[in-house]
Formats: C-alpha cells, structure tokens, sequence
C-alpha cells in the first residue's frame, strides 16, 4: 500500500491536524479578543481528541472487567488503554480554567478601554503613551493620524 | 518514615493548602503573615534538600511503585532549583505587601496572595516531579496564577500584557502536552526515568522526532527564547513590582530546569547534540537573543521594560550555556541560573521602591535620584553592575565559567561574542546611570527613604556579592549537580 493510502487509514490525525490548524489559525488571525479564546478552545479540543484516539486498542472495550462467573476474570478480552482518558480529564479542567481566566481578562479590558478588538485596544494603548510623554490629545491623535497614512 | 523523608511532596503540598486557607481567611494582616511564614518555610525546606540530597530522592505517591505510580524525583539539580525558586518566592513576597496594597481592588488582597502561592505551588511541582503529565499539570497551574498576578497591575495594559500571555502561554503549554502524548504513545509510560530508558529505542521513529520539536518549541516560548520572546516585557513591565521579582527569578528558571530535563535526562546530550544537531539551531538563537535583547534593551524608555528586555538577553545565555552540549556548559548555565535569579530579582526589587516613592518607572522621571534617593540610586547601580558582569559579583562568576565552557567546546567565536553582548550590557546600565547621576534639570525634592523598603532588595544584591566574592559554595553546587544531570539517569 501506498504511504498515502496508509495515512489515510489514520483519519483520526488527520482530524486531529485540521482541528489543530483550525484553532491555531483563529488564535493569530482574528482580532476579537473573544474569538482567540475560541480558537484556542478548539486548539486544546484537538489535543484531547489526540490523546483520546491513542487510548483506542482496534477489537478493544470499554476498560471494565467482565467476569466470566462471579470472581473470575473473562480471558482473551481486549481493552482500551484508560490512561489517556484519564489524563484528558485533567486536561479538560485546564482548558476550563484557561477559558475562564481568559473570559475574565476579556471584561476587564472591555470595561478598561471599551471594546474587546485587538486593534482598537492597541490603537488606544498607543494614545496613553503618546499622553504618558506629555502630548495634548489632540497632537496625539495627530500623530496616530500621519502613522495611519504612512501605512 | 520520619517528616524529613516526606519533605518533596511537603514542599508542593504546604503552599497549595494553605492557598484556599488564605482565600477563607480573609484578614490582610492575618493573611500576610500567613502567606509569609508558609513561603519561608519551604525556602528553608528547600534549603534542608539541598544541603542532604546527594543521590536522587524518589518519593513514592500514595506508596505506590513506579512506573505505575506517580514518582517525586529530586536530585541535586531538583533542589537547587527549588532553593533558588523558594528563596526569590520568599524575599519578593517582602515587598508584595505594600505593592499589592496600591495595586489590588480593597479587600481583594487574600486573592492576591493565594495567587501568589499557587504560582510557588506550580513552580515547585514542576521542579520535583518525575513525572512528565504533571510537569504539564503544574505548568498550568504555575501559569493560570502567573496571568492572574500580572492582571492585577497598576495600568489597565495589565489586562492586555495578561491576556496575550495567556494566549501564548497556553499555546506553549498545550505543545509540551501534545510531546508528552506523541512520547507516550510509542513508550507507553509517562515517568521519566522510565521514559529516558525506552526512547533509546524509540528515538529514531518520526513520531518521537515530533514529540521533540513540539516539547522544545512549547517550553521555549514559557522560556522566552528568542524569537518567542514576545509575551515576557509586557508581563514582566506591567505586573505588580512584587510579582515582576517573583517572576524575574524563578518562572523562567524552572522551565529552563524543565528544558535540561528534556535535553539531558530524557534524550541524552549525545544524541540531542549528536544526531538532532539541535546545537546548530540554538547556539545561533542564543546569539541573537543576546544582542537583540541587550539593544532593545538600550531603546527602552521604561526601568521595567529594560530589566526585562535584558532578561531576555540573559536567557540567551542561559540556552547558549546548554547548546554548548558539554558538561562545562551545564555547569555554567547553573551558575547563571543562580546568578540572574538573585541579579535581576534585586533589580526588580529596587524598581519597586522607585515605583513605590515616584509613581513611576520611566527612565526619564529618574532624573536626579542620586541625591533624591542617593541609596535606591546605589542599589540600582550596583544591581547594573551585577548585570554587567563585573568582578567580584555573581554574573562575572556565571559569565567567566559561560566563557570558560566555550572555549573548551572550541567555539572561540561564542566566547568573543559573550564578551561583546556584555559591553551592550555596559550601555543600557549606563543610560540609567547617566540620568540619575548627571541629569539635573528638572530635579524633584529630596524623598524620604524608608529603611525597611530596602531589606528584600539588600538581601538579593548582598547574594548577588556573597555569591561573587565567595563563589566555592555555588561553584560547588554547580559542579555537583551538572555531573549528576550529565551522567543521565541511571
């Protein structure tokens, strides 16, 4: 068999890579503070979606002893590896947390500066710094003005 | 079993009880004293680990047997670290006080420090673990209250410098996860010394190729090497004066501990430098993060923003000292570790009286402080020096043994260049110097200083002294755990 048609047979990472691309890409692309966060949810998504396919043995079960009789192990069952399932819930309560702390930071900038665009906020910032060096606001926004036609 | 022997796991386990314990508590003054005693008395556990540890400690989770269970490994290194990291904790939560005080909304301040200690909690975890899935876990645990911490910042670019860490910082941390799930996948184990044993086999499979790169590349944008570097001056310049001394010298110290764990425990120096050839990537990287750093550095128009320009130069020491492959260069990278930690902590720590008395930290505002505030002024002078590398202070130490390593792995050209990005060095401290001293347009009044703002800042520069005058203890320290991490697991 052709190494394409292998890899095609390994569709999960395959999945597992677009979801990646797909939230990386939000992440640096979008300006949206509330997007970003988006992008990397999904991002942290395929990751756990990775760890969760590895677990899978082909054949396998749902890791649960069945027993035969009561007290005796069946023989000659496969089962699925629990461990990386085990390790995505804690990756889970990461990427909660993560979220959270990042929706959090998302409201305190949109009441410090009113909006939650990553180029208004930088727009903004520029002003108080232009202000913290002793420009009046109207020689600011000037300033930002020739910057902006210069681009 | 006595208490010593369960000291690893205490370490990790005092300060993330005693977290929720503050958040419960409530009453500042109760809490302060709290969050100090418990900091103090890891540092001095850490202390204790350091002066016994000589082969590996594993601690056993819950008594269960590696590789299944979860094991606390602790070498020389380990502890070191953990010294370095708990010591910078405690002298920095000195200042935290009053800085926190100006910084944090009324009656919030209990969050602050329970913040404060999960970060140590997440610091310290990192440091002890044998285990890779809960480097990971304590990553993000030291990460979360890391962009917690620097959210509270005076300026509402806090928010901002704290969101686009996070975006970065998780980025880099779920990269470390994606190498330690590619590594497990072919390895079936997550405990390290059991990890180092079968990747010898595995090594050479794509699979692992990629857990390599990915596990680098997310530990080196927490490391801040250059070109990853861009979260750290915003974060650093923002963040409250104690927690931008917190983090100057110990969150970057741990990774880079995490990196020489993945380097020389997990793959082996002969193979990370023979066969991936990472050498020829890095050496060039931690050039330019030298150069670039320190002449960023020299535009800066904020104290802040300078000091962490410049750790970003000195983290380009610190990978140098490791792409150098050689047992020298660990050697010298430990010794740097030490000698940044207490170097920039102490400068962080005066920046914090000036921002406390002045309001601000422009480069500008400093105008006259020699006779405003002639001993902050020597303070920050001194801590220049240091960052320079001056004889008879721990960053000429580090830097000699950095040079020393270079010439003997032959890279004559390496060891000039160290001495260059030094002399930069020479500029931006001069800048700094030149204004306090010879700039007296518009000088103030003469501030009171109060004697007590200078303890924390005096302990880190009297280190950063004792460390240079007196350097056989470290050197010693150094020595020991380089040969020991070099060796690999046995």
């Amino acid at each position: 068999m052709s190494p394409f048609l292998v890899s095609l047979g390994l569709w999960n990472y395959w999945l597992v890579v677009v979801l990646m691309m797909v939230g990386l890409y939000l992440v640096i692309a979008k300006g949206n503070l509330v997007k970003k966060l988006m992008g990397l949810n999904i991002f942290q998504g395929a990751v756990i979606m990775l760890y969760v396919s590895m677990g899978k043995v082909s054949g396998g079960t749902a890791p649960i002893f069945i027993e035969s009789s009561p007290g005796e192990l069946a023989e000659g069952i496969v089962y699925s590896n629990p461990l990386p399932h085990v390790l995505m819930l804690t990756a889970i309560v990461v990427g909660v947390a993560t979220t959270a702390v990042g929706l959090a930071l998302a409201v305190r900038i949109r009441e410090a500066y009113g909006t939650v665009e990553e180029d208004d906020v930088t727009r903004i910032q520029r002003l108080d710094e232009l202000h913290e060096i002793g420009l009046s606001a109207r020689d600011a926004l000037r300033e930002l003005g020739s910057e902006g036609e210069e681009e | 079993m006595s208490l010593l022997d369960h000291l690893p796991v205490l370490l990790v386990i005092g300060p993330l009880l005693c977290a929720p314990l503050l958040v419960l508590i409530r009453i500042p003054s109760v809490v302060r004293w709290l969050a100090q005693a418990v900091v103090t008395a890891t540092a001095a556990g850490a202390f204790w680990l350091v002066q016994t540890v000589n082969e590996p400690i594993s601690y056993r989770m819950g008594g269960w047997t590696p590789p299944v269970g979860i094991e606390y490994r602790v070498d020389k290194v380990a502890a070191l670290v953990a010294l370095v990291v708990t010591s910078v904790a405690a002298i920095a939560l000195l200042i935290g006080h009053k800085a926190a005080r100006d910084t944090v909304i009324k009656g919030r301040l209990h969050l602050f420090y329970a913040a404060y200690l999960l970060c140590l909690t997440g610091l310290l975890g990192m440091t002890m673990t044998g285990d890779a899935f809960n480097v990971f876990v304590f990553l993000e645990i030291s990460s979360l209250s890391t962009y917690a911490l620097v959210a509270m910042g005076r300026r509402r670019n806090a928010f901002v410098a704290a969101f686009n860490y996070l975006v970065l910082g998780t980025i880099g941390g779920t990269f470390v996860l994606i190498g330690i799930g590619l590594m497990f996948q072919m390895t079936g184990t997550l405990n390290m010394a059991d990890l180092a044993e079968r990747l010898v086999e595995a090594r050479d499979t794509r699979t692992i190729h990629v857990a390599l790169a990915f596990m680098l590349i997310g530990l080196s944008v927490k490391l801040a090497v250059f070109p990853l570097h861009q979260w750290l001056p915003n974060a650093y310049a923002e963040s409250p004066s104690a927690v931008s001394t917190f983090l100057a010298g110990s969150a970057t110290k741990v990774v880079y501990f995490q990196l020489m764990r993945v380097i020389f425990t997990l793959f082996g120096a002969s193979y990370i430098f023979g066969e991936a050839r990472l050498g020829t990537l890095l050496v060039p990287l931690s050039l330019l993060a030298m150069f670039l750093g320190s002449a960023a550095a020299v535009y800066q128009s904020s104290l802040k923003r300078l000091l962490a320009y410049s750790s970003i130069a000195q983290v380009g020491y610190l990978t140098l000292a490791l792409a150098l492959g050689t047992e020298e260069g660990l050697r010298a990278g430990l010794l740097h570790l030490m000698a940044h930690a207490v170097t920039k902590a102490g400068m962080f720590a005066v920046v914090a009286i000036i921002v406390d008395r002045l309001g601000t930290d422009h480069i500008a505002a400093l105008q006259g402080l020699s006779r405003r505030m002639p001993i902050t002024a020597g303070l920050l002078v001194l801590g220049g020096i240091g960052l320079i590398g001056v004889p008879g202070t721990a960053g000429f130490v580090s830097k000699l043994a950095l040079v020393d390593a270079a010439l003997g792995a032959e890279h004559v050209f390496v060891a000039g260049a160290i001495l260059m990005s030094s002399l930069i060095a020479v500029v931006y401290v001069w800048r700094v110097v030149e204004v306090m001293y010879f700039k007296t347009e518009s000088e103030g009044p003469r501030l009171r200083e109060r004697p007590a703002s200078f303890v924390p800042a005096g302990i880190f520069l009297a280190l950063m002294l004792g460390m240079g005058l007196y350097s056989e203890p470290a050197f010693e320290l150094a020595r020991a755990g380089a040969s020991q991490l070099f060796g690999g697991m046995p």
